[in-house]
C-alpha cells in the first residue's frame, strides 16, 4: 500500500555556529533591577577569593540567543516528529499536561528544605504516586530517590546486599543474563559484588538448567529484565524465582521494560523481591536528549527496613513528614528527594490513563510490535521466534551477504524520515535490529516504516552502496567517530 | 484513552493482519495464574482540566507565594522565561540521548557548548554532559580520584553539605574506601591543622565544597598545596554555581563536582537538578558520563559526537568507570541557555548582587543575633546564631508567609541555636528587614525574661 503522504521530504534548514562564534563585547540579553541595599566593594569583602575575570563566556543578544536555540533544535529528530523506534528506550509520546502541571508556582519553585507544614502538596505527590506505583507493580513499599534506572539499580542492590548482611551473610555475586542492559553489571560492580553471566537458551530465555546449576549460597540476586531485551516474556519465571528463592537469592527485576506489563501481571505476583521503574520510560516523562530520568525502587516488604531514608509518613494528626530515623537504612542516593518534578509528571500521566487506559496502552504497546514483526518477517532474519511482547528484535544476517551492517542500515532509515532502532543491542545478537514502536503509533505510521524498511532491503539487493553511503539527506554525513576519540576536541577554545 | 491513536477497528484489523482473535493471545507467553484479572486499583482516567485542577491545589498546599530565606544545595534565582520556551521545543524535549549524530546535531553542539562553558567558569580543561545532581558528582569525583591514584581512603571537609556527605558515605560503604571527617575552624573554613593530621599515604583525594556549606569560600590554594604534598588529589564540590561570577573558581583543585542548578533550574522540590564534572585533559579516560566531542564528517563539514564510550557501561559493562547511562540532559540545557544569556558580563553582575544582598542581610542580621565565621570572606549565605531556637523565630516568620533560614541543629548540633540564611538577587531589602525585626524582637523578649517558659518549638515549625 503506497500513502498519499509520503512520510518526509527535504526542506532548507539554516546554519547556525557556535554561540561563541557570535559573541561580542557589550551586547547582553540580560537586565538585573537596581540594587535595593547598598553596594559592596567586591575586593574589600573577597580579597583574593575575588574573580577578575570570566574567561571566554560569551557576550550575545535576546534574539541571537532564540535563534541559536531554535535553529540547533531543527536539527534534531524528536518523537513530536514520528516514530522513534529505538528498543529499550521506549520512546513514547511525552504528554504536554505533564509539562504545564511541572510549572505550576508551588511545585516549580517549592524548597526543599521549607518547613513540612508548608511541603502537604509536595508529600501528598510523592505519597500518591508511590501508592499507585506499589498497586502498579504489586510490592510492598517504594523509594523515590533514584535519579534514573542505572541509579535505581544501584540503590535496589544495595538493599539486596543490606538484606543479606542482615542475615548474617552478604554473599558474593550476582548473577546476569547474557541478554542484560550494560547498567547490570556495572551497578553489580559499583556495590562491590561480582558478576557471573548467565547464558541464554535457544528461545532466548534464561537456561534454567544453567541458572540451577550456578545458584548457590553466594549469590545475593539475579538480576533479569522481564520482558527480556529480545521482548520475550520469561515464561519460566515461577521457576527461576523458586531456584533463587530455595537457596536464599533474591530476584531483581530491571524494569526498563515495564511498560509490556502494566495493567495486565505484576512482578509482586510472579515472585520479584526488588525492581526498577524507569519513569523516562514506562510513565511518559520526556527523555530530553538523554535525561532527567527517575528510577524508583519497589521492594517486598522483607527489604522494607534498607529503604534510603527519608520516608514518607503519615503523622497522627493526618499530616505527611518525612521520616529520616531508619536505622537500617542504605542511606541516601541522593541530595534531597529524588528529581521530584519527574514524579509529577508520572502521576499526571497516570492520572491521564486510569486503569482501562493503562491496560489499552500495554495492549497497544505489544500489539504494535508484532505488526512490525509480522510486517518484517520474512525480509529481515529473525534470530529467536519466541512470542514478542513489546519490541522485536532482527538480525541483519541477509543483509551482511551485501555487506551491509546493522547500522548502515539504520542510517538509511533516516532518509526515509525515521529515527533508527536500536543498533548491535542486545550483544546475544550478532548485528541486531532492535525495535520497539510503543504504543503511541498509528498504523499509518508503522505501515511506514514498514515500507521504509522493505524498500531499504531491496536497495540491499540491487544497489548496497547507497545504503552503505547513507544518510543522504542530513545536513551532516556520517561523522569520523574514531577521529573524535582518538584526538578528543571536548571544548571550543578562541 | 486520548493519547492512543487508534481506533477500535484499525486494532481489529491489526490482530487480523496478525492472525490473532483476540488481543489476549498477545499476552499467552505470560502464565495464566499470574495474568491481571482485574482493573487496577487506581482512580479512573481523569480530564484535563480535572489534572490540572488536582495539581494547582497541591501547588496552594505547597509553599506558594512564600519569601524564603533558604539556601542549602538549592537556591532561589530569577529564571529568564527564554529558558521555558526553548526547553519546550519538542526537537529537545522529545528527543533521546544522541547516539545517532546526524539527526542529533542540535543536543551534540548545545552539550559542546555547555561543557566549554563549564570549562570556562571552572577553570578546568575538560567538563561531561551531566550528573544527576551536585551530592552524586562529588561522590563519582572521589571514586575518580580513588582511581587515578590507586588510593582507597578519602578525607571529607565536615562543612561539605550534610547530605553529600551522606551520599558519598552510601557509595563508598562497598567499595572499601574509607572515610575521615575535618573539622572547621571559627572562620568556617577548612581546621588545616586537622586536615594534615588525617591524610595519610593511602589517601586518595581531599573532598571539599567552596563556597562551603557556611556559604564561606575555602582557602583553595593551602587545601591544595597540602593534597599534593601527600600525593592526593583535590576533588571540590560547588553547590552554588551563581558563585563562579565573581568568586575565583578553584583552578588548584583536580577534580571539580559541580551542582548547577543555580543556574535557570526551578527549586522543583529537590529535583531535577544538574551535576557536572570538571578536571584536566590527562584524567579524562577516569571520567564518568557522557561527553560530546567535536569531529568532521566525510565531507570534511564540522560535526559533534558521543565520544569516549569505551569508558561506559554499555561497551565496558562491570569495568565501566560508572554505572551511569541517563543522565540530565535537559536540565543541562536549561543550565545553557541560562548561562548565555546572563553570560561574561551577566555573571559577574549577577553575582555582585548576591555578594551585595548577603553582606547587607548579614551585617543588619548581626546587630541583634550573632553571625558567625565572620573571618573568611562568604558569598551567598551566612550563619545566624540566636538565643532562642530557630525554629520558633522561623514559626513566626511563617506568619509573614515568610520562610527563615535553615536550622542546623540536625546537622552541626554543635553550632547551638544557629540557622543558614540565603540572600539571592531576588531578596528584597524589605524582607531583610521584616526578618532581621522578629529576630530582634526574639532577642529582646529572651533578654526580658530569660526565665521564659519553653515552647515545643518542633511542632511550631516542623
Amino acid at each position: 500500500m503506497k500513502h498519499a503522504t509520503p512520510k518526509a521530504s527535504l526542506q532548507v534548514n539554516q546554519n547556525e555556529g557556535l554561540i561563541f562564534e557570535k559573541s561580542s563585547a557589550g551586547k547582553a540579553a540580560w537586565k538585573l533591577p537596581p540594587l535595593d541595599v547598598p553596594e559592596v566593594d567586591t575586593a574589600k569583602l573577597l580579597g583574593s577569593s575575588e574573580r577578575k575575570d570570566l574567561g571566554n563566556m560569551p557576550e550575545v543578544s535576546e534574539i541571537e540567543i532564540i535563534r541559536h536555540f531554535t535553529r540547533m533544535s531543527t536539527w534534531n529528530y524528536a518523537i513530536d516528529l514520528g516514530m522513534y523506534p529505538l528498543g529499550s528506550c521506549t520512546m513514547k509520546y511525552n504528554p504536554r499536561v505533564n509539562e504545564a502541571v511541572a510549572r505550576v508556582e508551588g511545585i516549580a519553585n517549592g524548597h526543599p528544605y521549607q518547613p513540612e507544614k508548608i511541603s502537604q502538596g509536595a508529600l501528598h505527590i510523592i505519597k500518591t504516586l508511590s501508592e499507585q506505583l506499589i498497586e502498579i507493580t504489586g510490592m510492598d513499599a517504594i523509594t523515590l530517590q533514584p535519579a534514573a534506572g542505572a541509579h535505581g539499580e544501584m540503590t535496589g542492590l544495595l538493599m539486596v546486599r543490606a538484606y543479606h548482611q542482615s542475615r548474617g551473610n552478604a554473599r558474593k555475586k550476582i548473577l546476569i543474563p547474557d541478554s542484560a542492559h550494560g547498567t547490570n553489571p556495572a551497578t553489580a560492580a559499583m556495590v562491590n559484588y561480582a558478576v557471573e553471566n548467565l547464558k541464554s537458551d535457544s528461545r532466548g530465555m534464561v537456561d534454567i538448567a544453567a541458572l540451577a546449576a550456578q545458584m548457590n549460597q553466594d549469590v545475593a540476586a539475579l538480576m533479569l529484565t522481564n520482558p527480556n531485551t529480545l521482548g520475550v516474556f520469561e515464561q519460566d519465571i515461577h521457576k527461576i524465582a523458586d531456584i533463587l528463592h530455595a537457596k536464599g537469592g533474591l530476584l531483581y527485576m530491571d524494569g526498563a521494560n515495564m511498560n509490556a506489563l502494566v495493567g495486565k501481571v505484576r512482578p509482586g505476583d510472579f515472585g520479584v523481591d526488588v525492581m526498577h521503574l524507569n519513569l523516562h520510560k514506562t510513565f511518559s516523562t520526556p527523555h530530553g536528549g538523554g535525561g532527567p530520568g527517575s528510577g524508583p525502587v519497589a521492594i517486598k516488604k522483607s527489604l522494607e527496613p534498607f529503604l534510603p531514608s527519608p520516608v514518607v509518613t503519615t503523622k497522627s494528626d493526618g499530616t505527611l513528614a518525612f521520616d529520616y530515623n531508619r536505622p537500617q537504612s542504605v542511606g541516601r542516593v541522593r541530595a534531597f528527594y529524588g528529581n521530584f518534578g519527574m514524579f509529577v509528571r508520572a502521576l499526571a500521566y497516570i492520572q491521564a490513563n486510569g486503569p482501562d487506559g493503562l491496560r489499552q496502552t500495554t495492549e497497544d504497546a505489544v500489539l504494535n510490535a508484532n505488526y512490525i514483526r509480522k510486517g518484517l518477517e520474512g525480509t529481515y532474519d529473525l534470530p529467536y521466534s519466541t512470542p514478542t511482547m513489546h519490541e522485536i528484535v532482527f538480525s541483519d544476517k541477509v543483509q551482511l551477504k551485501k555487506g551491509v551492517r546493522t547500522m548502515d542500515i539504520a542510517k538509511r532509515l533516516i532518509d526515509y524520515g525515521f529515527h533508527p532502532y536500536t543498533t548491535a543491542f542486545p550483544l546475544i545478537v550478532p548485528g541486531a535490529l532492535m525495535i520497539e514502536p510503543t504504543e503511541s503509533e498509528s498504523v499509518e505510521e508503522m505501515d511506514l516504516f514498514i515500507e521504509a524498511m522493505k524498500s531499504i532491503a531491496e536497495e540491499v539487493e540491487e544497489d548496497p552502496q547507497t545504503v552503505l553511503d547513507a544518510p543522504h539527506s542530513t545536513r551532516v554525513s556520517r561523522l569520523d567517530e574514531t577521529a573524535a576519540a582518538r584526538k578528543p576536541v571536548l571544548r571550543w577554545k578562541p | 484513552m486520548r493519547y492512543l491513536p487508534k481506533s477500535p477497528a484499525d486494532r481489529e484489523a491489526m490482530l487480523k493482519a496478525i492472525g490473532l482473535r483476540s488481543v489476549d493471545e498477545l499476552f499467552a507467553p505470560i502464565p495464566a495464574e499470574y495474568r491481571l484479572t482485574r482493573d487496577l486499583n487506581i482512580p479512573r482516567q481523569m480530564a484535563e482540566s480535572e489534572i490540572v485542577d488536582f495539581f494547582r491545589q497541591r501547588s496552594r498546599e505547597n509553599g506558594e507565594g512564600y519569601t524564603s530565606f533558604l539556601g542549602a544545595g538549592a537556591y532561589a534565582h530569577y529564571r529568564p522565561v527564554i529558558i521555558d520556551s526553548l526547553i519546550s521545543r519538542g526537537e529537545f524535549l522529545t528527543a533521546y540521548t544522541p547516539y545517532q549524530a546526524e539527526i542529533s546535531q542540535g543536543t551534540l553542539q548545545s552539550i559542546f557548548e555547555f561543557q566549554t562553558m563549564i570549562c570556562e567558569l571552572t577553570g578546568m580543561e575538560v567538563a561531561n554532559a551531566s550528573m544527576y545532581d551536585g551530592s552524586t558528582a562529588a561522590a563519582e569525583g572521589v571514586m575518580m580520584a580513588v582511581r587515578l591514584t590507586g588510593r582507597r581512603s578519602v578525607v571529607v571537609a565536615r562543612s561539605l553539605h550534610p547530605e553529600y556527605r551522606e551520599v558519598l558515605a552510601t557509595y563508598a560503604t562497598h567499595q572499601g574506601m574509607p572515610l575521615s571527617v575535618a573539622g572547621f575552624n571559627d572562620d568556617g573554613r577548612v581546621d588545616l591543622k586537622e586536615l594534615e593530621k588525617s591524610i595519610t599515604p593511602e589517601t586518595a583525594c581531599i573532598l571539599i565544597q567552596s563556597p562551603n556549606f557556611f556559604g564561606t569560600i575555602e582557602d583553595v590554594g593551602a587545601i591544595a598545596e597540602i593534597a599534593h604534598r601527600h600525593g592526593a588529589m583535590l576533588v571540590v564540590s560547588i553547590a552554588e554555581a551563581v558563585s563562579l561570577g565573581i568568586v575565583e573558581p578553584p583552578r588548584e583543585a583536580d577534580v571539580i563536582a559541580m551542582e548547577a542548578q543555580s543556574f535557570g533550574v526551578p527549586l522543583g522540590f529537590g529535583g531535577p537538578y544538574c551535576g557536572v564534572i570538571a578536571t584536566r585533559e590527562k584524567y579524562v579516560r577516569q571520567m564518568p558520563g557522557r561527553l560530546v566531542g567535536q569531529t568532521v564528517d566525510k565531507q570534511g563539514r564540522r560535526g559533534f559526537v558521543l565520544t569516549l564510550a569505551t569508558r561506559e557501561q554499555h561497551i565496558r559493562r562491570e569495568k565501566a568507570t560508572s554505572n551511569i547511562c541517563t543522565n540530565q540532559a535537559l536540565v543541562a540545557l536549561m543550565v545553557n541557555i541560562f548561562m548565555t544569556v546572563y553570560g561574561k558580563v551577566g555573571l559577574k553582575e549577577l553575582a555582585k548582587q548576591n555578594l551585595a544582598k548577603t553582606a547587607h542581610a548579614a551585617a543588619q542580621f548581626a546587630k541583634h543575633g550573632k553571625v558567625l565565621f565572620g573571618g573568611a570572606p562568604r558569598f551567598n549565605e551566612f550563619v545566624v546564631q540566636t538565643s532562642e531556637d530557630p525554629h520558633a523565630i522561623n514559626g513566626r516568620l511563617l506568619g509573614h508567609k515568610m520562610v527563615g533560614g535553615l536550622p542546623l541543629k540536625k546537622f552541626y548540633p554543635e553550632l547551638g541555636n544557629a540557622a543558614l540564611w540565603c540572600c539571592t538577587e531576588l531578596t528584597t531589602r524589605s524582607a531583610i528587614d521584616t526578618a532581621v525585626g522578629l529576630v530582634a524582637e526574639s532577642e529582646q523578649s529572651v533578654r526580658a525574661s530569660s526565665s521564659s517558659k519553653e515552647e515545643d518549638v518542633e511542632e511550631v515549625a516542623r
